[in-house]
């Protein structure tokens, strides 16, 4: 693979396809056993317990069908990438300087520290005290829980960044900005999508409890009405629109993964 | 003897690169633990010098090094390159200075030609050029057809030929090459070898070799400096091509004593 002349030929069509069925087949299978083992428990226990599963897929179809309804599972989606940006935004911005500057790391890394041993849900009474708009309430609730997780990572991954290849790149005297574009974002870029990937899942479960308080719409106040009705397949069928919801997006960023990490040298023997 | 002995007389501000007096200490001055690395060292370049630096592992030659690449600082001394501090003048030596590490150090999300092209960037070359320039030195240093791999699909030798076409592509008057070649084997070491002498010499560079090979110093060098922990200077040696064989195996020999000394 080293000699460019030399490149084997690029698989027949008929490969590909195998290959791809045989990926989905892969990723589908360990869905396929949840879903039947939820089956076989809904032939023993009573409907409010474990709903008929076919009983959840039809209530999540009128939930994509109803404008309405689906209204709602995009408030949650918005409102989960707006909190997740906010932290990512001040958590770099953070991260930059901590990682500068020894005595800003020293005062913020303990108040930081501090901040995650926070529940979601006193943040939650903390924002209904303070701030009075549901949507700030909300953004203010998913930042102050991601923002710890998403700064430690950014620093971690300034920190770990090569100082070999750090002061190369020194050595050409690049400006602030070219030093950024051209060492540190593409050093840091692998951590900050796990980051995300990370986050992406806290705040999906967070977003629900900060959604509980006052939120008149989204997928937490839904499954509240839920709880209300004591209807287990509604229960399920919401929760299944936030988890399609992180699906969606780690198969984006594990796309983004592949595609932009092709230079990592790969060891053929696994870990 | 005629190969002339070190030229004390030349002037510091013609000099391309000047050390006066340069010390440098890990750790806190005078307290446990600390370490002079290099000790009042002094020590002129001449314009178009090629210099050879010789010692034994850890007497200091990579901290002279940076020092010089204005990476660290001296703890007391003055280091001028072109007359200026490369220190703190730091952004005063964009496209001036080029270096060759001991390892590649290429960057692992580039490709050959991309981290060929790293220092025109810093220069705001006009993208068309420097993909040309880039081009025309891997091709030199006979990478041809494997512009787009990525390190990682390189082997060592050839990686490290891609760093010294990153260093060379900036066209910078001065060179400072730590250990280049050691990690290759000693055919493909001389060969590059041979090809770093043509490239400077041609190009008209003032070149910094640090080496711990007298065999390497000997045919890069038109003076060698051999260097005693804490660094300084032990045996400073100047000749060139007229130097006929009988006094480079005498000038072998001697650098053979002081090192062993
Ligand atoms: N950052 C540092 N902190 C403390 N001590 C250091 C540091 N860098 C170098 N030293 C010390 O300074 C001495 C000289 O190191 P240097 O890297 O300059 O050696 P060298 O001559 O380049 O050796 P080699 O030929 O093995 O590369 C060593 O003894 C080392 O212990
Ligand atoms: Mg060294």
């Amino acid at each position: 693979m080293t000699d460019t002349t030399h490149r084997s030929a690029s698989p027949s069509v008929a490969d590909v396809m195998l290959s791809a069925i045989k990926n989905v087949g892969t990723s589908v299978f360990p869905f396929v056993v949840v879903i039947l083992l939820w089956q076989f428990a809904s032939l023993f226990f009573p409907r409010f317990l474990f709903p008929s599963l076919i009983d959840v897929f039809w209530r999540c179809l009128d939930i994509f069908s109803s404008g309405a309804m689906f209204g709602d599972v995009m408030a949650t989606v918005l409102r989960i990438l707006a909190g997740l940006t906010g932290a990512f935004i001040v958590g770099g911005l953070l991260g930059l300087v901590m990682a500068r500057s020894k005595m800003i790391d020293n005062f913020l890394s303990p108040m930081l520290t501090l901040f995650q041993g926070i529940p979601a849900l006193s943040w939650v009474v903390f924002a209904i005290i303070w701030f009075h708009g549901v949507e700030f309430r909300i953004f203010f609730i998913m930042v102050m829980t991601t923002l710890p997780a998403f700064t430690f990572q950014v620093i971690g991954a300034l920190r770990g960044m090569s100082k070999d290849l750090t002061e190369m790149v020194f050595s050409f005297r690049p400006t602030r900005m070219k030093l950024f574009r051209v060492m540190i974002a593409p050093a840091i870029l692998p951590d900050i999508l796990t980051a995300w990937k990370v986050n992406l899942g806290n705040a999906a479960r967070v977003v629900v409890v900060a959604e509980l308080v006052g939120a008149t719409g989204g997928v937490g106040y839904q499954l509240l009405q839920q709880q209300q009705l004591f209807d287990m397949a509604g229960a399920l069928a919401w929760t299944l629109q936030l988890v399609f919801f992180v699906l969606l997006v780690q198969g984006a960023l594990t796309l983004i993964e592949t595609t932009a990490f092709r230079y990592r040298a790969v060891s053929e023997r696994a870990l | 003897m005629t190969a002339a002995l070190a030229s004390e007389n030349l002037a510091s501000a013609d000099a391309a690169i000047h050390l006066g007096n340069v010390s440098k200490v890990f750790g806190k001055e005078g307290a446990d633990g600390s370490y002079r690395a290099v000790d009042r060292l002094n020590l002129d370049v001449a314009r178009g010098q090629m210099l050879a630096i010789l010692g034994k592992t850890g007497c200091g030659k990579s901290t002279i090094f940076n020092m010089i690449a204005g990476l660290t600082e001296p703890t007391s001394g003055t280091v001028r390159v072109s007359g200026k501090n490369p220190f703190s003048d730091f952004d005063a030596f964009r496209g001036k200075m080029a270096i060759v590490f001991q390892s590649d150090r290429l960057l692992p999300w580039r490709t050959a030609i991309q981290n060929v092209q790293l220092g025109l960037e810093m220069l705001d070359a006009p993208p068309a050029d420097r993909k040309d320039t880039a081009r025309q030195w891997l091709i030199k240093l006979g990478l041809g057809g494997h512009e787009d791999d990525f390190p990682h699909a390189l082997s060592g030798g050839m990686r490290q030929r891609v760093s010294i076409a990153r260093a060379f592509a900036t066209n910078a008057d001065i060179l400072l090459c730590d250990e280049p070649f050691s990690a290759l084997d000693e055919s493909t070491a001389g060969k590059l070898r041979a090809e770093f002498v043509r490239l400077v010499k041609e190009n008209g560079k003032t070149a910094v070799f640090i080496t711990h090979s007298i065999s390497e110093a000997l045919e890069i060098g038109d003076r060698i400096v051999v260097l005693k922990r804490p660094a300084m200077i032990a045996y400073d040696v100047s000749f060139n091509t007229d130097t006929s064989a009988e006094e480079r195996t005498l000038i072998r020999g001697r650098i053979g004593e002081v090192l062993a000394a």
